[in-house]
């Protein structure tokens, strides 16, 4: 007899996650965001210090609404991938590795990381 | 024979990973408040920040951790999805140069301010 044929679907968008493997998902997508970031970051930190009008164009970069857009989308990245690092970091040494805490400290990298974004994106739009 | 583009060195990559994730965790912060508290900032007052040689060589040392968390990381990725051995080959080279380049680019950078 041939076993019953097993669903197979990995579309996040159709299977309901839990919020620790968004958590997990999120940690790799802001890794590859914050890769694809740092050739950008040194460039503009190399045109900023070459001379003054070089400063001023990179301080232009980064008062344009794109560029402003853009540094809120890092900062993001940057807290989410923090956040979930130090969780990660946390769960090898078997702190918080139990269900409940696994899905309380996942809600936690959630909402600091949201947070964080929230208070730059205050600071760089008033 | 070992698969070309497989993953043979897992615990040594582990470790490198979780080694520079926490240096990255202790060096950044304070390499990040050490600029964020120095703004506003015009490009005299800019350049004097990177001008010491220590923090020419915390920005390189942490630049070059980042490279090895990203290296680590990026592979994973690339192993996961990518299938074809020469394409992922390929994205490896692409990844390796990137961070590589971005690491050297740095140093170039800090060193060159007169």
């Amino acid at each position: 007899m041939k076993p019953a044929a097993r669903p197979v679907d990995f579309n996040p968008l159709r299977i309901r996650l839990p919020v620790t493997a968004w958590v997990s998902l999120l940690h790799r997508v802001s890794g590859v965001l914050l890769f694809a970031a740092l050739p950008m970051g040194v460039a503009a930190l190399s045109v900023s210090l070459a001379d003054a009008g070089g400063f001023q164009r990179a301080a232009g970069w980064f008062g344009h609404p794109l560029g402003k857009f853009a540094l809120l989308g890092w900062t993001w990245a940057f807290a989410h991938h923090f956040f979930a690092g130090l969780r990660h970091l946390a769960l090898d040494l078997h702190w918080g590795s139990s269900l409940a805490d696994a899905r309380r400290s996942s809600i936690a990298v959630l909402v600091v990381s949201a947070m964080v974004t929230l208070a730059v994106a205050w600071r760089l739009l008033r | 024979m070992k698969i070309a583009a497989g993953s043979h060195t897992g615990t040594g990559t582990w470790l490198v990973q979780r080694a520079t994730a926490v240096v990255l965790a202790l060096a950044l912060p304070v390499l990040g408040m050490r600029i964020l508290l120095a703004l506003p900032v015009d490009f005299v007052g800019w350049r004097a920040l990177f001008q010491p040689v220590a923090m020419r060589v915390a920005c390189v040392l942490a630049a070059a951790a980042l490279a090895l968390h990203a290296w680590v990381g990026l592979r994973d990725v690339l192993m996961d999805y990518v299938r074809p051995t020469l394409v992922r080959l390929i994205l490896y080279l692409v990844v390796i140069v990137t961070l590589a380049g971005s690491v050297a680019a740095l140093a170039a950078t800090l060193w060159s301010l007169p």
